[in-house]
């Protein structure tokens, strides 16, 4: 397999939360590059021409996310890196804060500098209690050492990080539920626009990237554009953790390059299907995105990729189902995760994920009605498009799509015909 | 200026104006729930979707999603679609979504008639339920959340209008939503009960019956109120309301808007004093004194009696007035004391209060026309320095004040009183002529700040009792002077001679009145003048 690069930690014996260790391999070279020997303005462009596209589920390419930012509105510009990492299926960035933290603060310090912002914050989430001291530490580590603080790296420049912890709400990995719960808010995302890049946190600039896409930064300067470019396909290329999880024999995060096979991160870095069972369905990109059937799943893992088979990448929480998996039961539960985190702002989304769990319910209680299905998919597709964040698409997306994949099985269990997941369950077990 | 279209309308609006208000000024109506122009913009109810054809002439592309009025601002080129079938398809949507945990208890919702839901629900709506009624989400009903205000958590659709009202033009931060999803429930803050001088606003602002006025409560349906622009007498800011009545009863009064006085709103202490209305001790008839004790009188009789007594005696007259009295009622007091060669014309209410100016709307001065008398010609005095033999004391009760007018009021030979109910003063009166209340009445005032405004009748004054300027006309008929037909007709002749605005009428007041140039003139005359100064 290839070289590790975000999870390099699993291929050197160094603890690389230790600074020392760190430096000892080469550790902030990248920022003092960074910060030595580039304008803010070609970092940006450094960043553009790598063609890194945002790792926190929408693919946003970060350089030209970074170009929103005004020049010269007197206000202070905040980076907040969002480690709320709460979608199912998704536990990568946790990978890298618990084993490697500094390659994020390299990646923040350099993004920092090339947004012109001073202050950062790492919003993280509250249950990852060891990735907060880790983070605590690094970062007072880093303040020791020169590399935060004022005058960092020896330049004029002052830059410094700060942790939050999240108080347990999915929608706090919103960007702007994120931005109004590090003002001490209810976490209600904002309607757009103003967008965070003209009016964040604070009433100021503010640019908000994912875990993932900070640490590549760092290996973008250390590497060069090109190098990112040369892994997976040129629009969406570089390093990519996948989080493999479900009825796999050794789930888990893995490191591969952007654009590998779903059939080979199942079948050989997840190890394959446990014994006796066969591949039924998979959700690719965290429980909100459209589901494949097994024979869908023959596609490359990248943004494009994943978009053309009628899904997306979204945070590659690889969410594999066997045919002992019950897509009634399935569907109620993501259905509950939903309902239970919609923040209750919007109309369509407090209502309708209710309604929908309701519905499921019923359905795979055994008592649901032919009527009911037919209502399910109207109040998903009511759902969409038409709230102020899309956590309402989040939850509808699933619904539609698992009614559309697996039909017979809903219409089995609103005849009253008994689950036919259960009984390959039962012959399995 | 933009120039946008919607629906195939066209119309040129103002830089900044969002879609819903630039579809209001073009006579069309995009549904809503959360906005409201007096707050911030909320966006969370999404019922005021709409399609955006054309973004701009320089983007003359559309949007593929629908974007929600109330937080669009509108460009130069924009087309809009408000009605087309994907928008109202959309909008049904929605208002399912609203009514599928809602209890739809109208029936017995104060709300109904004048609800939101209802409206719209005929609208776009006119679905049959798709939701199973068992599993609606119970929440709590009729919960007390301060001295004026009821919720209903279950009929809330979470629209957040009374939060902001409370955050934002309050800054006193009672309620808030607590827990999430179809749980979210609108709760008081912790400690704190919805008590401040401005809390029944969030009554009116409630686009459904969640927030009902306790004092309203169950007391009407609203369907069969009538509503009179009238303006608030509870001080000198002069907010602008409208008073519901029915069958000569008051119900409830209302702000109404008016962007150079109270905006959208008025404060709870302006909105109970029509509970005066009703008092115990109206006077139900006009008095006269025969034989040492009162007999009724028509108000003919009265104003007759009240004419010869006056001029019967000779000597000073002082007209001794509160600042409550109306333009009309101030200036034909004034012209019955010219007939009878002239006098004294004093206000003796107190300019301070234990209120004090809030900085919003409240204002020390507790009375609504202190301006309009000083610019027919009055004096602040709270008393008088030496006795008179003839006093005219005019909705006043200078007994019951903190200067003694026992001697003055013993001494006078002639004591008319003009006043809607009894007091310690009417006591001393030779003639009480019993009038009705300002919402009986036509009239105007001037506001604190100069501005002339219009209230009109809004219920009969009791039998036996007449409109302030009907019976102080009839005195100044029957003293010879002019004799004034109409409230407005008085109003026409006291606008040309005191506040220099020449031949106008009610209409010309409209329905947010009209600044008179007095107001510099008498801004700083507010000062009590010492009527020993005033010896004429
Ligand atoms: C409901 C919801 C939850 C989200 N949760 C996360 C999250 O936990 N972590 C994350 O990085 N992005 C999350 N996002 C995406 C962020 O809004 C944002 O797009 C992202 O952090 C941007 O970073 P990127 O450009 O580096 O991808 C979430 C979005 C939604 C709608
Ligand atoms: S879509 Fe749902 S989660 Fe997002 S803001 Fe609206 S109610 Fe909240
Ligand atoms: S009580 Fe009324 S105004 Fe307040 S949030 Fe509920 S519906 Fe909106
Ligand atoms: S502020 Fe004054 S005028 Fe306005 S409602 Fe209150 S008492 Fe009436
Ligand atoms: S009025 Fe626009 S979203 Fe509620």
């Amino acid at each position: 397999m290839n070289e590790k690069v975000l999870l390099h930690f699993q291929d050197t014996s160094a603890d690389l939360t230790d600074i020392e260790q760190y430096l000892g391999e080469g550790g902030y070279e990248a920022t003092r590059k960074a910060l030595t020997e580039y304008e803010p303005d070609g970092l940006v462009n450094l960043v553009k021409e790598s063609n890194l596209r945002g790792r926190g589920g929408a693919g946003f390419p970060t350089g030209l996310k970074w170009s929103f930012v005004p020049k010269d509105t007197g206000k202070p510009v905040y980076l907040l890196c969002n480690a709320d990492e709460s979608e199912p299926g998704t536990f990568k960035d946790r990978e890298i804060i618990e084993h490697d933290p500094h390659q994020l603060l390299e990646g923040i310090i350099i993004a920092a500098y090339a947004i012109r912002c001073e202050i950062a914050y790492i919003y993280i989430r509250g249950e990852m209690a060891l990735g907060y001291k880790v983070l605590v530490k690094a970062i007072a580590d880093a303040r020791n050492k020169g590399f935060l603080g004022k005058n960092v790296f020896g330049t004029q420049l002052s830059i410094d990080i700060h942790v939050h912890r999240g108080a347990g709400a999915y929608i706090c990995g919103e960007e702007t539920g994120l931005i109004e719960s590090l003002e001490g808010k209810r976490a209600y995302p904002r309607i757009k626009p103003p967008f965070p890049a003209v009016y964040g946190v604070f009433g100021c600039p503010t640019i908000v990237n994912n875990v993932e896409t900070l640490a590549c930064v760092k290996h973008i300067i250390e590497r060069g554009s090109d190098w990112f470019k040369s892994i997976g396909p040129e629009g969406g290329p570089g390093p990519k953790l996948y989080c493999v999880s479900g009825h796999v024999r050794k789930p888990g995060v893995y490191e591969a390059p952007m654009g590998t096979p779903l059939r080979d991160l199942i079948d050989r870095y997840a190890g394959g299907m446990l014994p006796g069972r066969t591949l039924k369905a998979v959700i690719p990109g965290g429980s909100s995105v459209p589901i494949l059937r097994a024979e869908e799943t023959a596609i490359n893992m990248d943004f494009d990729s994943v978009a053309k088979a009628g899904s997306m990448l979204g945070s590659a929480g690889i969410i594999v189902m066997d045919n002992t998996t019950c897509m009634v039961r399935a569907l109620r539960t993501i259905t509950h995760f939903y309902h239970h985190e919609s923040c209750g702002q919007c109309t369509p989304c407090r209502e309708g994920t209710g309604w929908l769990e309701k519905l499921l319910i019923r359905i795979d209680s055994g008592v649901g009605t032919d009527e009911d299905l037919k209502v399910l998919d109207s109040v998903a597709q009511g759902m969409m498009g038409t709230t102020i964040c899309v956590l309402a698409d989040a939850a509808a997306m699933p619904v539609r799509s698992f009614l559309a994949k697996f039909a017979d099985e809903f219409e089995a269990h609103v005849r009253g015909e008994d689950c036919r997941a259960d009984a390959v369950h039962r012959r399995v077990a | 200026m933009p120039s946008i279209t919607i629906n195939d309308v066209t119309i040129e609006v103002p830089d900044g104006t969002n879609v819903i208000q630039a579809a209001e000024m073009s006579g069309q109506e995009i549904a809503h729930y959360c906005y409201h122009p007096g707050l911030s913009v909320a966006g969370n109810c999404r019922m005021c979707l709409v399609e955006i054809k054309a973004l701009s002439s320089k983007q003359p592309n559309g949007l593929p999603k629908l974007q929600i009025g109330c937080n669009t601002i509108v460009q130069d080129g924009m087309v809009i679609e408000s009605e087309n079938e994907k928008v109202r398809d959309a909008r049904r949507g929605v208002l399912e979504f609203l009514l599928i945990n809602h209890p739809i208890d109208c029936p017995i919702c104060d709300q109904a008639g004048e609800c939101k839901l209802q409206e719209y629900y005929i609208d776009y709506g006119g679905h049959d339920s798709r939701f199973e009624l068992k599993s609606k989400t119970e929440k709590h009903k009729a919960v007390a959340i301060g001295p004026g205000v009821m919720l209903d958590q279950e009929r809330c659709i979470l629209c957040t209008r009374c939060v902001r009202f409370l955050e934002e033009v309050t800054e006193t931060h009672e309620l808030t939503i607590h827990e999430r999803g179809d749980h979210s429930e609108l709760s008081l803050a912790h400690g704190k009960s919805v008590d401040n001088p401005y809390a029944a606003n969030i009554v009116d602002i409630c686009p459904v019956g969640a927030l009902t006025s306790r004092e309203f409560r169950f007391e009407a349906r609203v369907w069969y109120l009538q509503s009179t622009p009238s303006v608030c007498t509870g001080c000198s800011t002069g907010c602008n309301i409208e008073v519901h009545s029915r069958a000569g009863s008051i119900y409830r009064v209302k702000p109404r808007s008016n962007f150079e006085v109270n905006d959208y709103w008025m404060c709870d202490y302006g909105r109970a004093i029509f509970s005066d209305n009703g008092r115990a001790d109206r006077l139900l008839s006009s008095l006269s004194r025969e034989s040492g004790g009162f007999v009724n009188a028509r108000f003919e009789d009265a104003a007759l009696r009240s004419a010869r007594a006056l001029q019967s005696e000779p000597g000073p007259i002082a007209v001794v007035a509160s600042a409550d009295l109306s333009l009309e009622e101030g200036f034909l007091l004034g012209e019955i004391a010219e007939q009878l060669g002239g006098g004294l014309k004093i206000i003796t209410s107190p300019a301070s209060s234990e209120f004090c100016d809030d900085g919003f709307l409240i204002s020390e001065d507790r009375h609504p026309n202190r301006q309009g008398l000083l610019a027919l010609g009055y004096v602040e005095a709270r008393r008088l320095h030496k006795s008179v033999n003839r006093l005219l004391v005019a909705r006043d009760n200078p007994a019951a004040g903190e200067e003694s007018w026992d001697a003055y009021l013993e001494s006078a030979g002639a004591t008319i009183v003009i006043s809607d109910n009894f007091d310690e003063t009417t006591a001393y009166a030779d003639h009480v002529i019993a009038v009705g209340s300002h919402f009986e009445s036509d009239g105007t005032f001037m506001n604190g700040k100069g501005r002339v405004q219009r209230f009109a009748k809004a219920v009969d004054a009791p039998t036996g009792a007449v409109e302030g300027w009907r019976a102080l006309g009839y005195v100044l008929g029957a003293l010879g002077g002019t004799r004034y037909e109409s409230a407005e007709e008085v109003f026409t002749a006291l606008a040309a001679r005191h506040l220099g605005l020449s031949g106008i009428g009610y209409d010309a007041l409209g329905n947010d009145g009209v600044q008179s140039g007095v107001s510099a003139q008498w801004a700083g005359a507010s000062v009590p003048l010492d009527a020993a100064a005033l010896d004429r």
